[in-house]
């Protein structure tokens, strides 16, 4: 297992959340919509311009920008 | 009890739960849209009846959560708190169910009465797995009725058990959930302080004060400091507390704990018989085949290009017929008026005022009725969501937001749009900073109102590269519009770029009743408006251009004359009323200039003679400000070519063309002058119902000035470099 940040990982890699290291508004709004630790997710894919980041989990696709995905630290299989 | 609205439950659930097709499956047409106060979130209210009490149906807006983050979310807190509600229906996805359940904590945390509609059981079951409704509502001790919305199902039951909750009077039963060793003892600690000195507990719980401001909930922290500062004070003390403990020995923030144990809670209530997988969960579904090319890295951009296309020409297109028979019929409305109403400032009042000022506006109204039927179909498929995501690089270098493109579009950023729906577009922005900054700019785009104006211009000036000017026109107005916005975010309205957490949800078939709600209420609002403040504003416009009249010594000049043509008689008949037409004209252009308008305009001359207008060109974009099209009309009566209705611009262009005061150089300068000016009045007006009527005075005044600017160096720099 590695630790690494959402902005690192590949379209289709798939991963934990291990740590959201965010604070105040943006820390919370990132949890409110379910990336708290232990939840699996997938990289869905990246927008045209690579930024934003879509990702699956929960049943549910979400995006956020490489700046937010910055916060985001997940746990991956060793490639 | 049974009478009067008493009994008044709200509507609560994520955005795309379904919320709003419940809520017209179950009021239908007797509902009420308008705004909370002070700020531009919908607030819908309904009404129904079950057995024979009558109920008060509010629909909130959909949030993920009950936190401060954004307007939606502390409107939706705020009015459970203080409207206490008898009971909250919770419309939770069911294909979606952990994080829909995340709000459904808070609501039960807050204790209001809560009632589960597990929306789109149908969805669920098409995606691989069953829920077992009644063994959630046990666990979570609240009746959970499975719905369809689209289809109604479940409706009834739904109904009668939000009855049974009222009859019965449930009472607020806060839930209470564990935060683990870090948290409870501090939040015991804190609950115990907050009942010693029942502070706030009239409006939440004590526990949930507390959880507040472990969470640093600003609104909360502000409302309990005005109550009673000394307690507050306590709070933040043992919140801050525990929170520089958190850093230090887990490197973490009791906001943190507090989401981890709710999602824990959570977990462990779907575990053990709630949720039941069927054996393809794994298939893909029809969503992620539809965005495995429909936001594909090249098919997203092109696709997406045709489809605003699409929406685009369908809007302006179809609306063509219904907006022909409404200029139509007011035309025919102000012959009418002309020939039955006896001549004098009256008559003027009607036709000019009430007649062209309302009809103008009104004539929009199936143009914003296509152009929200077509919005009401990208957003309601979800489609909207996933152009907000691929274009959102490229706008927040300008720090705007991926959806701002909708609104630029549709304005006229493919020449000929209108502003006003492109201003009611830019609803679907969340962010506030970066709703204000597209609103502002959005009516830099060529509207077609302006068309006509700058086809007037370009025939008398540049004949020999129409189509070259007019792109570059369009190329003009967006980079204007994109680098003015990146100066207002970077002055006004600087700050961070609002955070970017978008839900791209399933694609999804609108229904065609939700579509034409959707349609109508927006449309209903602009029209409403168009009634009141602008007939108002027409009016002065008005008297603004005929008074003062001329004095009677003047006007005799100009009866004497026609006396003379009519008594000297030599010529043919139609000779005879060609002079008396130049005449008449003549005298049109005097009183023009004597009216108020024209002593603006002569004034204003001062200060245009730098952008090289004279005192017609001011008056013409003075009248402009109540709609872009009036200007050529205004210029015709300037130079005295008579009051021709709209659209004729042939012989003004022929008249400006000839006119040696008149250069290429001047025309541009006019051109630009007139694309970024003063929005219309009608687009000031849907300005202020998005945001505040600050704004809308602010897009008069800043949006005349970029324009004098713009336009002013345009013409020196032209004149230095000896273009004139």
């Amino acid at each position: 297992m590695a630790i690494v940040i959402l902005r690192k990982m590949a379209k289709g890699q798939k991963g934990t959340i291990h740590r959201v290291t965010a604070s105040g508004e943006i820390g919370r709004r990132i949890r409110d919509m379910g990336l708290v630790p232990g939840t699996p997710f997938q990289v869905q894919g990246r927008a045209p311009l690579k930024d934003p980041v879509a990702i699956r989990l929960r049943n549910f696709t979400l995006t956020l920008r490489n700046s937010e995905s910055d916060f985001i630290e997940a746990e991956v299989e060793e490639i | 009890m049974a009478h009067g609205w008493e009994n008044l439950i709200a509507l609560a659930g994520n955005p795309n739960c379904g919320k709003t097709t419940l809520f017209n499956a179950i009021t239908g047409a007797r509902r009420h849209v308008g705004n909370y106060p002070g700020i531009t979130v919908e607030k819908k209210e309904g009404y129904c009846q079950v057995n024979d009490i009558e109920i008060e149906l509010v629909d909130l807006p959909g949030t993920y959560s009950l936190t401060a983050y954004s307007p939606e979310e502390l409107v939706a807190r705020n009015y459970l708190i203080q409207d206490r509600p008898s009971a909250v229906i919770n419309i939770v996805d069911a294909s979606n169910l952990d994080r829909n359940l995340y709000l459904t904590v808070q609501l039960l945390e807050l204790g209001i009465p809560v009632l589960i509609a597990l929306n789109m059981v149908d969805m669920a079951t098409a995606r691989g797995f069953e829920i077992n409704a009644e063994e959630l509502g046990r666990r979570l001790r609240v009746p959970v009725i499975p719905t369809v919305a689209r289809t109604g199902s479940g409706k009834e039951e739904l109904l009668q058990a939000a009855a049974q909750l009222v009859q019965k009077g449930a009472v607020w039963d806060p839930l209470y959930i564990s935060y683990g060793p870090d948290i409870d003892p501090v939040l015991d600690k804190m609950e115990a302080l907050i009942g010693s000195g029942s502070f706030l507990t009239d409006l939440h719980p004590a526990r949930w004060t507390a959880l507040k401001y472990l969470e640093a909930d600003v609104e909360v922290i502000r409302k309990g400091r005005e109550k009673d500062p000394a307690i507050s004070g306590k709070l933040e003390g043992l919140a801050e507390q525990v929170s520089q403990h958190l850093q230090k020995t887990l490197d973490s923030y009791p906001e943190a704990i507090i989401a981890d144990h709710r999602y824990g809670f959570i977990t462990a209530l779907l575990k053990g018989g709630v949720v039941k997988h069927s054996h393809k969960t794994d298939r893909l579904y029809l969503t992620d085949q539809l965005d495995r090319v429909l936001i594909n890295r090249f098919f997203g951009p092109v696709l997406m290009m045709l489809i605003i296309y699409a929406v685009y020409t369908f809007t302006f297109t179809y609306s063509k017929v219904p907006v022909g028979w409404l200029e139509a019929g007011f035309s025919e409305l102000g012959r009418l008026a002309d020939s039955s109403l006896p001549p004098g400032p009256f008559k003027s009042l009607i036709i000019s005022g009430v007649i062209d000022g309302v009809g103008g506006v009104l004539g929009f109204v199936p143009l914003i009725l296509f152009m929200f039927f077509g919005i009401a179909i990208l957003e309601d498929t979800g489609y909207l969501a996933r152009v907000a995501y691929m274009l959102d690089r490229v706008f927040r270098t300008f720090g705007l937001h991926g959806s701002s493109v909708m609104a630029y579009i549709i304005s006229g950023g493919i020449a000929g749009g209108c502003a006003v729906p492109g201003v009611l577009a830019a609803r679907t922005l969340r962010s506030s900073r970066e709703r204000i900054a597209t609103l502002i700019t959005a009516p830099f785009m060529n509207c077609g109102a302006k068309l006509p104006v700058f086809a007037m211009l370009i025939a008398a000036f540049f004949s020999s590269k129409e189509a070259q000017v007019m792109f570059l026109l369009t190329v003009l107005s967006w980079v204007a519009a994109l680098l003015i916005a990146k100066l207002i975010r970077s002055t006004i309205l600087r700050g961070p770029s609002t955070p970017f957490l978008l839900e791209l949800p399933p694609y999804r078939l609108p229904t065609f009743k939700g579509l034409l709600i959707h349609t109508w209420e927006r449309a209903w609002q602009y029209i409403r408006k168009a009634g009141t403040i602008i007939l108002a504003i027409s009016i002065v416009f008005w008297a603004l251009m005929s008074f003062p009249g001329l004095p009677e010594s003047k006007r005799k000049i100009y009866d004497d004359e026609r006396a003379s043509i009519l008594a000297g008689g030599a010529g043919s008949l139609a000779r005879l009323g060609a002079r008396i037409d130049e005449i008449d004209n003549e005298e049109a252009q005097a009183a023009l200039k004597y009216s108020i308008a024209g002593r603006i305009g002569s004034g204003l001359t001062l200060v245009t003679s730098v952008n090289g207008f004279d005192w017609r060109t001011n008056v013409a974009l003075l009248s402009g400000i109540a709609a872009k099209e009036i200007i050529i009309s205004t210029m015709g009566t300037a130079y005295s070519l008579g009051r021709s209705r709209r659209g004729e611009k042939i012989p003004l262009s022929g008249r400006l063309a000839a006119d040696p005061s008149w250069t290429p150089l001047k025309a541009f300068s006019l051109i630009i002058f007139i694309m970024l000016y003063a929005p219309c009045f009608a687009t000031v007006t849907c300005i202020i119902r998005e945001s505040t009527w600050k704004w809308g005075l602010f897009s008069m005044v800043f949006n005349t000035l970029t324009a004098f600017i713009v336009s002013g160096l345009v013409y020196r720099g032209g004149l230095w470099l000896g273009l004139g």
